[in-house]
């Protein structure tokens, strides 16, 4: 409530501003990057909607490129017209990004809001999720999920093995066409430890093991690309079980009332984030929208449109209905105690070393 | 007659006994003078195209095939440890002069501005050439600035690749400014430790397998295009006007209908849920657990793209049809002919053009499509410009993308030079 006051005080502030005509401030557009669909909604309405009308002299402009992120700033960067203002990427294309200077690099506590008790913001943001030039805002999961109607009522799927059994779970099984996320679960459902999963990938022989259990599966398995084709081909019949990502699975079970159910055993847990290209021309401008839409209250708003679990450790007790269907949805937040019992993060450092090799490896199963 | 006549007269002999125009200038002059003009004239029309094809394609193109063989990474970032390395035999690891020479290189590297420095594009560079160079580059960089001689150890400490001959081989190899590396992966090919080309490991192999795939498919839809494309094209052919008119707007339709839509519709038709199957199962044909996989895998490439190509194979056909003047199939039946052998000696020979038009069309489209296979094709349907995509979007191993669209295109010259020393390139008709 006093949040809502502060803001309505603040476009009060600034209205009256602009028509004394003392502070008018040069409208400025901000051109955003993310991944669309119901992710880009959830940041329409929970930090783009209430900043611009707070500062009704900024525009935000939604571009959904963010599955291609890095080639787009790279490509821009090398053109010297950088057009984006900032973009929503994950960690480990972030960190090639700073890597290459294309991006800018991020003092958390100098730029980034502290939490409501004083916590700076390097020490709210959940442990290992910062880095040199990101800013995390969700905690979003790979999840195998499944239609509850194609299977009989006794003998639903419950763990990651069942992705595996063909003989008691009958039925294709849509997996993504990378390499990321399938072999560790391979390796999960072959009796590795989650937290031992990426030493074993690391050798030569895990990689055999990993792909010999992938291989179990292979006349079974659709591949998908874009993140919205997993609830699509669910949806269809076209697989019993798909892999994807929770919150579009949740979108399509909760918003459109799809029979899907997710089986949180063996979720593998990553970030999702901002970073600010270098060079771009409204720097200042997002930076203070930046302050803003990654402080406790807005990180905590974005879930109640879209099951992501915020990035901020204050902002966990925030969370509450969702905003349409109230619903509560800490139950469906990936970071959910009841949820989290056997989680494998998703190490970037890993899949910067071995991607290269691993993705030829895996076009290479797929086309066999 | 009359106004050859009256050039004639214009026409007089000088002196010399050369021909002269009316006033005075050599004829062969004149008629030069003229034809520069007109050569200057057709030129000036020409030259918006010919500039609007040198910067939206030949230079581009240029560029492609450029940025398959620059190697700039090593080369910039290294240039003291490349000198050291020069005497190395690639036996065993080099010495404490080489390690030092990389931790002044490293140094002077971090005092650059961000954005200017070597070390992250060196990382992702090295590391398609060997697994976790990456990783062995950003872990040490940044500590290099607090190494204490001897630097050998606090390389080796830092990251264990530092103490890997490969990784020294490679730099040593990859030091130049251009590189046939990328062509080498490009056909499944690697650096064996001496330095030799060799076959990649078998699970490694992807691309000459997806060219051969992706001629194959190719060939099977040029086919089956002629095979569909050529009763529908001689039929409109015979029509009358207005009839043939009217089915030409049925082939013409889907051509101006978004290829998206098109091939989204075929996603409707042709799933295990979808049209066909259910049909097929209501008429008890197949029953509900033996639905055909008609898409995610070959079988929904061929059948979408063979629709979509399908205008480019009747439009030439129909219009080298047309032509044919339908007397000759009744002369030759009139001399004893039977309609088959009519048709096999006198009406396709004259078709061939058209074929010829159409199957290149079709072809050389098919073999650089993309969105249509990454749709439908699942994997087995996949062609080699989707892996072309993934390179260019998702791997970002722009080099390596370079290399396999520049033998792509080389391919389809070569096809092309092929095709014109069998058939020749003056028998296409394109309408």
């Amino acid at each position: 409530m006093s949040m809502k006051k502060l803001s309505i005080l603040a476009g009060g502030v600034a209205a009256a501003a602009i028509t004394a005509g003392a502070y008018a401030q040069e409208p400025v557009s901000l051109t955003i990057v993310s991944w669309g669909g119901a992710y880009t909604q959830s940041q329409v309405r929970a930090y783009h909607e209430p900043y611009m009308e707070a500062n009704p002299h900024v525009t935000i402009i939604n571009d959904d490129g963010s599955a291609n992120a890095l080639a787009g700033l790279r490509a821009q960067s090398q053109a010297g017209n950088v057009t984006w203002d900032l973009v929503d990427m994950l960690p480990s294309d972030a960190q090639l990004a700073c890597d290459e200077g294309i991006i800018l690099p991020i003092d958390h506590d100098e730029m980034l809001a502290a939490a409501p008790d004083g916590t700076p913001a390097s020490e709210d943001f959940l442990p290992g999720s910062l880095g040199e030039c990101f800013i995390p805002q969700i905690v979003y999961s790979t999840i195998l999920a499944y239609n509850t109607d194609l299977f009989p009522e006794d003998a639903q799927p419950d763990s990651i093995e069942a992705l595996f059994d063909v003989e008691n779970y009958p039925g294709r099984r849509a997996l993504q066409d990378r390499p990321g996320t399938n072999l560790e679960w391979a390796l999960y459902a072959d009796g590795v430890a989650p937290e031992d999963i990426y030493d074993v990938l690391a050798t030569p022989e895990g990689q055999d093991r990993a792909f010999a259990k992938l291989d179990t599966i292979k006349e079974h398995i659709v591949f998908w690309t874009e993140g919205a084709q997993a609830p699509q081909l669910l949806a269809d019949g076209e697989v019993v079980m798909a892999t994807g990502y929770n919150g579009r699975i949740f979108d399509a079970a909760q918003v459109e009332g799809q029979p899907f159910e997710i089986i949180w055993d063996g979720q593998i847990v990553e970030w999702d984030g901002w970073v600010v290209p270098a060079d771009g021309q409204n720097i200042d401008a997002v930076m203070e929208y930046l302050y803003f839409a990654t402080d406790t209250q807005r990180l905590a708003d974005q879930a109640k449109f879209i099951s992501y679990g915020p990035a901020r450790a204050s902002s966990a007790p925030l969370v509450g209905e969702h905003a349409d269907l109230g619903i509560d949805m800490n139950e469906h937040m990936p970071t959910n105690p009841d949820n989290y019992f056997s989680p494998i993060v998703l190490d970037n450092d890993f899949w910067t070393d071995y991607g290269d090799e691993l993705r030829e490896r895996f076009a290479n199963w797929m086309l066999q | 007659m009359a106004q050859a006549d009256a050039g004639n007269a214009d026409l007089m002999q000088d002196a010399s006994g050369q021909m002269v125009t009316a006033d005075g200038v050599p004829l062969k002059q004149s008629l030069k003078r003229a034809e520069r003009r007109r050569k200057l004239v057709a030129l000036g029309l020409v030259t918006p195209l010919l500039l609007f094809l040198l910067v939206v394609f030949i230079f581009p193109i240029g560029q492609m095939m450029w940025r398959s063989v620059d190697n700039p990474q090593v080369v910039n970032a290294l240039p003291l440890t490349l000198e050291a390395l020069e005497g190395w035999d690639g036996q065993g690891l080099p010495g404490e002069e080489v390690y030092a020479a990389l931790a002044s290189d490293f140094r002077t590297d971090m005092e650059r501005p961000r954005r200017d420095q070597f070390s992250g594009p060196l990382g992702v560079r090295l590391n398609y050439e060997l697994s976790a160079a990456r990783g062995a580059v950003a872990r040490t960089v940044r500590n290099v600035p607090d190494f204490e001689p001897p630097y050998k150890e606090a390389f080796l400490d830092s990251h264990r690749l530092w103490g890997d001959v490969s990784l020294w081989r490679v730099i040593q190899r990859e030091g130049r400014p251009l590189t046939s590396a990328y062509y080498v992966a490009a056909l499944d090919r690697q650096f064996d430790d001496d330095g030799n080309i060799v076959l990649r490991d078998e699970n490694r192999r992807i691309y000459i397998n997806l060219y051969i795939r992706t001629l194959g498919l190719s060939v099977a839809i040029t086919v089956l295009t002629i095979l569909l494309g050529f009763p529908i094209a001689y039929y409109m052919s015979i029509l009358p006007m207005r009839y043939s008119n009217l089915l030409m707007i049925f082939v013409l339709l889907p051509f101006w209908t978004s290829l998206l839509v098109r091939t989204t519709a075929w996603i409707v038709l042709l799933q295990q849920q979808g049209v066909i199957n259910e049909s097929l199962i209501a008429v008890g044909i197949i029953d509900d657990s033996g639905r055909f996989s008609l898409m995610y895998n070959m079988w929904g490439t061929i059948i979408a793209m063979t629709h979509i190509l399908l205008p480019f194979m009747v439009l030439p056909l129909y219009s080298v049809m047309r032509t044919i003047p339908p007397s000759y199939m009744r002369a030759a039946k009139s001399l004893g002919a039977t309609p088959f052998t009519a048709f096999r000696k006198v009406y396709l020979p004259q078709t061939l053009p058209g074929i010829g038009a159409g199957a290149v069309l079709v072809f050389i489209i098919s073999i650089g499509y993309y969105i249509t296979p990454a749709l439908v094709g699942g994997q087995s349907g996949r062609m080699i410009s989707n892996e072309i995509a993934r390179h260019m979007q998702q791997s970002l191993n722009w080099g390596l993308a370079a290399a396999l669209g520049t033998i792509l295109l080389i391919g389809v010259l070569v096809l092309y030079w092929v095709y014109n020393r069998l058939v020749g390139a003056q028998n296409l008709k394109l309408g």
